[in-house]
């Protein structure tokens, strides 16, 4: 029994659910907005300047591995469905199509992308 | 009106099951938040709640009821749109998850339908796909509540989450992958069903026992992955005050909650079903399996609480680093190790 509906139905209830509390607690909860109250906090000392300013470029990269990696996850998938079938040619097709990653991998990782305590090592 | 409802039995019976999955997981954040100040308050020797209720079992909906008529603070500068919809996707996305977890065998309901119902909210090929799918989707929420905000505290926390959460997404998904493998299906049903039955008729064919490896970097990426302690960086308040949901209050902040002890009870759920073999169990009935199921998805979920108050927590660097040097080479040699030996042996 193939069906989608359902989980979109469990979505819809999750969003529904969700959407209305929220939308509730602005009619039954008080409203009395001050200057310090709409503040955004920062341990009680008046805001400086804005949040939405540049972040450290190691998330950028972090996100970037992210991606390569999460292809190769993606990519794994019909591999481990079909592998008893493809048996030890498609193992050492994947081995090999790790390899390129592995090679990518230790020089993210020789460049210090993975560390994040501060001291550079090389 | 009889007649339609005689005739579509099972359609109406599923959509009673798709409400009643929806209920138990709302309980199940409610009961969950209820142990875990219980077991929090058990390991450092003080009472915990004990006042609302027999020992304090209502709380949860005390502190609901309380939520609901709090004022919602909306920082200057916030993205209204944003800004709400943040926890209305996080906590969509963590119901949503649960969508395609099996949770016991079929069900006829003692005869009253002409086809068994299958207890899960149902059951697709790609299951495990779906899974990521979804709650993929929960760094969404994390990631925009911490932009809308427009806070220091809640940007730079949205920031080290959502790294955070795709960093160890890797681990998991291939953690996964190697029991797809052993079972030959993504869908958590045939998963589950290939894991009935004994070795030498004592050892259940669960599989924990050959992928250990697996089983322990699955809950270590799923532990990561809902921001749980010893992982819990949205939570470091020293550094980060709340994290992501810092701005956030009342109802909109009940719901980030909710998502987050909806997100441990799912990746429970999904552990049992794929390595502590689903409803399988010794002793009841198999229309019972449901309880066997229970009983290790509370398990786990008490392994979690226990954890969060034993261990201290984790540096972010520390953190970063034990996910991408340690985990990730892990879970790649766990996986070519297993497709070695399982064609290897011929099973």
């Amino acid at each position: 029994m193939q069906s989608f509906w359902p989980i979109l139905v469990l979505l819809g209830l999750g969003l529904g659910f969700a959407g209305g509390s929220v939308l509730l607690s602005q009619f039954v909860g008080p409203r009395k907005p001050t200057p310090e109250k709409s503040a955004p906090y920062e341990c009680g000392v008046p805001p400086v300047g804005d949040a939405r300013e540049r972040q450290s470029v190691k998330f950028y990269l972090v996100a970037m591995i992210f991606l390569l990696f999460d292809i190769e996850v993606a990519f794994l998938y019909p591999w481990a469905i079909a592998f008893r079938t493809l048996a030890w040619t498609g193992f050492f097709q994947i081995v090999t199509f790790f390899l390129l990653l592995v090679t990518g991998y230790i020089y993210v990782w020789r460049k210090g992308v993975f560390d994040w305590s501060g001291e550079r090592h090389r | 009106m009889m007649a339609f409802l005689l005739e579509n039995k099972n359609f109406i019976a599923q959509l009673l099951l798709i409400g009643f999955v929806f209920q138990v997981l709302q309980i199940s954040a409610a009961v969950l938040v209820y142990f875990e100040r219980k077991i929090a308050a058990w390991a450092q020797q003080r009472y915990g709640p004990h006042l609302v209720g027999p020992s304090g079992s209502l709380q949860p909906i005390a502190d609901i009821v309380k939520l609901m008529f709090k004022e919602e603070l909306r920082p200057r500068g916030a993205d209204t749109f944003l800004f709400y919809l943040a926890p209305i996707l996080s906590a969509a996305a963590a119901f949503g998850a649960f969508a395609v977890v099996p949770f016991g065998t079929s069900t006829t309901l003692f005869g009253l339908l002409d086809k068994p119902l299958a207890l899960e909210v149902t059951d697709v090929n790609v299951a495990m796909l779906v899974i990521f799918a979804i709650t993929s989707m929960g760094v969404y929420g994390v990631v925009l509540a911490g932009w809308s905000s427009n806070s220091k505290y809640s940007m730079l926390g949205a920031l080290r989450s959502s790294a955070q959460m795709i960093s160890y997404e890797l681990s998991y998904g291939m953690s996964l992958a190697a029991v797809v493998m052993l079972a030959g299906s993504l869908s958590l049903r045939s998963i589950v069903d290939a894991q009935a039955g004994y070795w030498f008729h004592v050892i259940p064919k669960w599989y924990v026992f050959i992928q250990p490896i697996g089983f322990f970097i699955f809950m270590t990426a799923g532990v990561a992955e809902t921001n749980r302690a010893p992982f819990d960086f949205p939570e470091a308040e020293q550094e980060l005050v709340a994290g992501y949901h810092t701005e956030y209050s009342s109802m909109s902040f009940a719901l980030f909650f909710m998502a987050e002890y909806i997100n441990m009870f799912t990746v429970s759920a999904v552990a049992t079903d794929l390595f502590l073999g689903g409803w399988h169990g010794p002793f009841l009935p198999s229309w019972l399996g449901w309880a066997w199921f229970l009983l290790k998805v509370s398990f786990l979920l008490f392994f979690y609480i226990w954890m969060r108050w034993t261990l201290p927590r984790y540096r972010y660097d520390q953190l970063m680093e034990f996910g991408w040097k340690w985990l990730l080479p892990m879970a790649v040699i766990n996986l070519l190790a297993t497709a070695g030996i399982v064609l290897g042996m011929g099973w």
